[in-house]
């Protein structure tokens, strides 16, 4: 079972739902709506993000692009030097349970990731 | 120390280890898997304990010490964004589901390497070690978990990459483990060579 696709999104489910006061769950919580995945919108993509570190070598980073998503040997090096010089880059895109997916295989090979909705 | 993988012919990498490096890299790996710990394993061993195992959650909260929190990181926010609330308790689901299964993946590679280093046969103070493909594959997770855990306590930012780290006076304790840093990243380095040339 695939376990981190099998639960509903927490920030949809914990959200409070303004007005309503029948809801149960921290209603008293204010609202803020500056995260970028504050409010999930079904239509906007999610991106997996690697970020700089300062461990982890330049090839084995492309190494892990190459061997994990596919990629060309150009691309992931391309991509392994926007994570050097510029401390970040998206990697994938796609529905929120695949950009789960995709961190969790980063992390299980030791790089720096996350996820969140892609606001151009 | 020299510290070099080569490919082999049909896959796979070997690199000579005499008996020290073979020491220092087990003691590694060793302490790598007391830090990450036991996976959560039932007392006993029925069917029901199974199913529990499987079914259960992991933690919640990052964990305090930074080399696990670095093993182990959050999967929502990064290093540009405040977290907040949803943030928070979106990485806390996040964990929950998904930390066990990473501890087992991140143990497994450092027993493969552990059982690796076992099976070489140290003879008058030396051995090659050859690896099968399946096998690089864990032992660079391994090495690169080492060097996290290794990189994270020695507080390496970029700019002591191959710097001042390095010119540390033999007096200073942390020189071994920077000695053995820089080791493992040329080991690393020369199998993941090895793996894509």
């Amino acid at each position: 079972m695939g376990p981190v696709s099998a639960h509903p999104s927490p920030t949809s489910t914990l959200r409070p739902h303004h007005g309503s006061l029948s809801v149960p769950v921290e209603i008293e919580r204010p609202e803020t709506s500056e995260a970028p995945f504050a409010v999930p919108e079904p239509d906007v993509p999610w991106v997996t993000v690697v970020h700089n570190d300062p461990v982890n070598l330049m090839s084995y980073v492309s190494y892990v692009f190459q061997t994990y998503f596919g990629y060309s040997k150009d691309k992931a090096h391309r991509l392994m030097l926007d994570v050097h010089h510029k401390g970040r880059a998206v990697v994938s895109s796609g529905s929120r349970e695949e950009m789960e997916r995709d961190v969790q295989a980063m992390h299980g090979y030791g790089l720096w990731a996350t996820l969140q909705q892609d606001r151009g | 120390m020299t510290g070099q993988f080569e490919p082999l012919p049909g896959g796979g990498a070997a690199a000579p280890l005499d008996e020290v490096e073979i020491s220092i890299l087990r003691s590694l790996a060793v302490q790598l898997l007391e830090l990450i710990g036991p996976g959560a394993e039932p007392a006993g061993s029925g069917e029901d304990d199974m199913l529990a195992a499987l079914f259960a959650e992991g933690p919640s909260e990052p964990p305090s010490d930074p080399v696990l929190a670095r093993l182990f990181p959050d999967a929502y926010g990064g290093p540009d964004a405040v977290p907040d609330d949803g943030v928070r308790a979106a990485s806390a689901e996040f964990r929950r589901y998904t930390e066990n299964d990473l501890r087992a993946r991140k143990r497994e590679d450092a027993l493969a390497l552990i059982r690796a280093l076992d099976a070489l046969s140290a003879e008058s103070g030396g051995a090659v070690l050859r690896l099968k493909p399946d096998e690089c594959r864990q032992w660079l997770g391994a090495l690169n978990d080492l060097r996290l855990a290794i990189g994270t306590r020695l507080e390496v930012t970029d700019e002591d990459d191959g710097g001042e780290l390095l010119r540390l006076p033999d007096s200073d304790p942390r020189k071994p483990m920077v000695l053995a840093y820089f080791w493992l990243g040329g080991l690393q380095e020369t199998l993941v060579e090895a793996l894509t040339g």
